[in-house]
């Protein structure tokens, strides 16, 4: 039997010890009737047969790095330094356990520990947990927050605004997140300072993407002033990739910051796992979900790290606690310390660069097509790696043509808006060449002939 | 277990002892110490009116996390800020520096009904 | 184990050093404006070789499977195949986006779909979804698909959920969650739910207002409840539903399924039973299974079979409860169970079961002389022993103690029901002799305990750090690198 040690004599011995006639008798409990059911499963493998039938499952998908490839939508595809999968598959880290036990775990502490220090710099704000399981969580998680924070027994704030273009699935996660609670959430499609602006005595949240699900980028600054004017805590959600070039959402003003990391070292993998990352001003901490790693003192004056402020957390308050979280989504963070490790200061600034300065020619170049625009460049709107296209024929169909010529050429917004049948969100990332680029340009061209 | 045989105690083992007009509250030394090395006071705010049995706080210690409760009703008129730069007064002295809040009551008589200092000392015992 | 002092990357940073190389932009430069643009970015400056030494040293102060005994009740730390790792490493399953479509995600949807299946058919449950992150998530999951199952059928007052007091954190924190108040049930004798204290509130006042229960079967005491079958008939006669906590069904795979039993929604943990690495906490993956009255509620969206050319596609169940995270599940972690049960099938998770219980009660028979187990039954995939064997010590010392002895502890002070818990889950994955050794260490220590206390007062004394002040750091917390 695969992964099992004992052989037929250990387990005569282990039965003779216990007492035991037979490995029935031990499950004697059981209810005879619905014992030792006969499971219809198929039969196994082995080792050799297991992976070539997963290789044949595996080219039935399509590989991003097999075309030319301009789609975001929530999962990017960016470079992956050699040293991340090199250093996180070694076995000490990937099956360690949660570090309950801190002096057999500093190596998992002391990563979390970085992790948390280096967020906690990229997203501009005090304090970053040791994460949830992806962005739309940690998004949902720091709503609850900021309701919390409000003092939620008071029960008279009781309204976050949403910006209206945020990720839809995003926006479906906090619906889920909230359905248990006396919030009302109210979507405002404005951009991130007009959304604010709508404040109220009864709002304890402005919810704000930065940038936007169409690529945009709002005015983070007045929001969280409109915000904060009217007692309102400001929740960003931020692209960490972008944060390596502009200033972050902590620096503008945003008291919670949640993010997606995936950008950050971990591959798309057809949607997980992902690694949700959440920051918050350090008056807010104790209203913080999740995990923390704090430092810590032995008796001989020895630095190490810890777990701390559980208390908070599930296994101690229970039904009290700010979230059921129990996880962190260890291995995917710790890509991301070995992540923004590698890139350091200058390797985060050139890799927003390149996405910056490839999406801004990419849309030059489809602005400039008969029968396509790119509404962010007429109305002089910044953007990042991401825009809105509008195609003279329905995006879906041209995203069909162009798959036959290698090309992904991005979202047709209509998967998720079924009105908007002919706009199209082109996702540009450092891993895109001129001559992709120019391809996607020329395959546009002949797709709306 | 030290007992302040001023006060008067809840089962949920807060204390409440008449000083003037107000009544102190605090939790008591058995309590202390069943949760440990104190991190972390979270109070209520001065000025909020609270009913006997109310939550009024939190007292954290590295293994556990207490709801305080009001022993009698009334509105908050003082917490204890030095709690913050330094939990450990709860457990060093729970009676005296270590106090929590301080309620101007509403209705006295709840105190009358709050365990006496030898009932409660035989219920914790107990624990 | 590595034990010198290692720095902090901020602390190995060199202004100018660099790792990574990228390539020179080939278009036309854009900038921000500038002011947009950040002035700062605090972040370490590192070369190639001292980041892969700091993090390769890093990994060396940690235990792990796949250099220690882990016997952490409830868990299931068994070994993680490295050959799930080889299959999920392939450009396929990593580059695959999850909005590329159904046509070209066929690979990803049939694996979906299979383990969708085959953990229903392990369960007994009539469909499932792979879309919760971790286990928590999967609880979360099933009390909100029992709070849907009530909205539709009209009954708004079932606001209560039922916990066992011996349940997990997560069981209560979920149901807060989901906007339940929770009324805890106390346990009997044997740590299984009290039946007379069951019945009283299901034919009290309360009763009508109960939407279900939240059971760990086996519990958390690693015994298996026999009122299994008549907790679920009386809460299912006063209109409520059972939900199955599935953290330990590394007892029950091919030896029950759980749906046999009464239990109408369940959730596994794939990084317990179905050996997922634990990645030093996370990512998990959690399966939630459900009877077929239940199955338009899952959370979506899941893999459905297709048509033609089209084997798989994604659907959103009728009635979903909603999404609970973005896209479809931790696919990588879903995988890698996949590759798990292809290598086992039918037999092998039988045997999985069957040695794992066997194991656990075999450390059992081999310690319970010196440390007290409160319940002398048959255990089933781990037991509960108690750390109170001398004056002055207690579970902690005998844990950190263990760890000298080059062991990781059990699993300690849970449930909270036994005083000084000492929880021990072995898994099937261990050879005899790795029982034997851990069993004459913990009779080892419990000698020392006697002989020479400060032995165990003193650990542990071989690692990288003691055990560490932690209420001065809760009560300063420094969650940060500062310079």
């Amino acid at each position: 039997m695969p992964y099992i040690a004992a052989t037929d004599r250990d387990r005569k011995a282990m039965l003779e010890r216990i007492g035991s006639g037979s490995v029935e008798e031990l499950f004697s409990d059981i209810p005879a009737s619905v014992r030792f059911p006969k499971l219809k499963l198929p039969p196994p493998l082995s080792e050799m047969e297991a992976m070539r039938e997963i290789e044949a499952l595996a080219s039935k998908n399509l590989s991003a790095s097999s075309s030319a490839w301009f789609l975001g939508a929530g999962a990017y595809y960016h470079f992956i330094p050699a040293v991340v999968d090199a250093l996180s598959s070694r076995g000490e880290f990937l099956t360690a356990y949660t570090p309950y036990q801190p002096e057999v775990s500093q190596g998992t502490l002391q990563a979390i520990f970085e992790y948390q220090s280096m967020a906690a710099a990229l997203l501009g704000v005090e304090v970053v947990n040791a994460s949830h399981y992806d962005g739309a969580t940690a998004l949902a998680e720091g709503l609850l927050m900021a309701y919390n924070a409000a003092g939620a027994a008071a029960g008279a704030r009781d309204k976050a605004i949403v910006c209206a273009d945020l990720d839809p699935e995003y926006k479906d996660v906090l619906r889920s997140y909230v359905s248990a609670f006396p919030i009302r959430l109210e979507f405002l499609d404005l951009p991130p300072e007009a959304a604010a602006a709508r404040s109220d005595e009864s709002t304890f949240c402005v919810v704000v993407p930065y940038p936007s699900f169409s690529g945009t980028l709002g005015d983070i600054a007045a929001a969280a002033a409109s915000a904060h004017a009217a007692g309102a805590l400001l929740v960003a959600h931020a692209d960490p990739i972008m944060c390596g070039l502009l200033k972050s959402p902590g620096e503008l003003g945003a008291d919670i910051v949640a993010a997606e990391g995936q950008a950050l070292g971990n591959p798309m993998s057809f949607g997980g796992p992902f690694l949700g990352m959440l920051g918050s001003s350090a008056k807010l901490v104790r209203k913080m979900p999740g995990r923390l790693v704090g430092e810590a003192r032995d008796s001989q004056g020895r630095r190490g790290f810890v777990l701390t402020l559980t208390a908070r957390e599930q296994h101690i308050r229970r039904e009290k606690a700010v979230s059921n979280i129990c996880s962190n989504q260890g291995l995917a963070m710790l890509r991301a310390c070995i992540y923004l490790t590698a890139m350091g200061r200058s390797g985060m600034r050139k890799v927003a660069e390149l996405c910056w300065s490839k999406a801004h020619y990419a849309a030059g170049l489809i602005a400039a097509l008969p029968g396509y625009a790119v509404p962010a460049l007429t109305s002089r709107q910044e953007f990042f790696k991401e825009f809105v296209v509008l195609t003279p024929i329905p995006a879906a169909e041209i995203a069909q043509k162009l798959a036959r010529r290698g090309v992904v050429p991005g979202f047709p917004l209509s998967r998720y808006y079924p009105e908007r049948t002919h706009e199209l969100l082109v996702c540009v990332t450092e891993m895109c060449t001129k001559g992709q680029i120019e391809l996607l340009a020329r395959s546009l061209e002949e797709a709306a002939e | 277990m030290k007992i302040d045989p001023n006060c008067r105690y809840r089962s949920s083992h807060e204390y409440a002892r008449k000083d003037g007009a107000e009544i102190v509250v605090g939790i008591s030394d058995h309590a202390q110490e069943s949760l440990g090395d104190i991190v972390f006071v979270e109070l209520a705010e001065v000025g909020k009116t609270v009913a006997q049995g109310d939550a009024i706080g939190v007292v954290e210690s590295v293994k556990a996390a207490s709801d305080i409760y009001a022993p009698v009703s009334g509105t908050v008129v003082a917490v204890n800020g030095e709690l913050e730069g330094d939990p450990a007064l709860l457990n060093k002295d729970p009676y005296g520096k270590g106090w929590l809040v301080r309620i101007a009551p509403s209705n006295l008589p709840e105190w009358e009904g709050l365990l006496d200092p030898a009932t409660y000392e035989k219920e914790a015992a107990k624990e | 184990m590595n034990l010198r002092p290692e720095s902090l990357v901020y602390e190995l940073s060199s202004p100018g050093r660099e790792c990574v190389s990228l390539p020179a932009c080939d278009v036309p430069p854009a900038r921000p404006p500038a002011g947009l643009m950040r002035d700062a970015l605090e972040l370490p400056e590192l070369d190639e070789l001292t980041l892969v030494r700091h993090f390769t040293r890093l990994s060396q102060k940690n235990y792990s499977i796949d250099t220690e005994f882990y016997p952490l009740g409830s868990c299931t730390m068994k070994y993680n195949p490295k050959v799930n790792e080889a299959a999920a490493s392939l450009p396929g399953w990593r580059n695959a986006h999850p909005l590329a479509g159904d046509e070209f995600s066929q690979g990803s949807l049939e694996i979906i779909h299979s383990l969708q299946s085959w953990l229903c058919e392990i369960g007994g449950f009539a469909a499932g979804s792979l879309q919760p992150a971790a286990g928590a998530h999967g609880e979360l999951s099933g009390v909100l698909i029992i709070r849907a199952y009530h909205e539709a059928r009209a009954d708004h007052k079932r606001r209560l959920m039922l916990v066992p007091d011996s349940a997990h954190g997560t069981n209560p924190a979920s149901c807060t969650m989901a906007g339940f108040r929770i009324k805890a049930i106390a346990s009997d004798s044997e740590g299984g739910v009290d039946m007379a204290a069951l019945r009283e509130v299901l034919s009290g006042p309360e009763g009508a207002q109960v939407a279900g229960i939240m059971i760990t079967n086996p519990n958390t005491l690693g015994l298996f409840d026999r009122n299994i079958e008549a907790i679920a008939a009386a809460v299912h006669a006063a209109g409520g539903l059972v939900y199955g906590d599935g953290a330990n069904m590394n007892a029950l795979v091919g030896i029950l399924r759980p749906a046999e039993v009464g239990i109408d929604v369940m959730h596994f943990n794939l990084h317990k039973t179905f050996s997922t690495p634990h990645g030093g906490g996370g990512p998990g993956a959690g399966f939630v299974g459900v009877r077929s009255d239940l199955a338009d509620f899952l959370p979506g969206p899941i893999a459905a079979k297709g048509e033609g050319k089209i084997a798989y596609r994604l659907s959103m169940p009728a009635r979903s409860i909603g999404r609970l995270k973005s896209f479809y599940g931790n696919f990588g972690i879903v995988l890698r169970a996949y590759v798990y049960l292809r290598m086992l099938g039918p037999e092998g998770l039988r045997a999985v079961a069957e040695n794992a219980v066997l194991g656990a009660n075999y450390v059992k028979a081999l310690i319970e002389g010196t440390y007290k187990v409160k319940y002398p039954r048959r255990c089933m995939h781990e037991f509960v022993a108690q750390g109170d064997i001398a004056e002055g010590v207690h579970t902690l010392d005998i844990a950190k103690r263990l760890i000298d002895l080059g062991f990781h502890p059990p699993t300690i002070y849970f449930p909270l029901i036994v005083p000084e818990a000492i929880m021990i889950e072995p898994t099937e994955s261990e050879s005899k002799e790795t029982l034997d050794a851990f069993a004459a260490a913990l009779l080892k220590i419990a000698e020392e305990a006697k002989e020479s206390p400060e032995l165990l007062h003193a650990a542990p004394t071989t690692t990288p750090v003691g055990r560490l002040d932690e209420v001065a750091a809760a009560r300063n917390p420094v969650l940060c690198y500062r310079r």
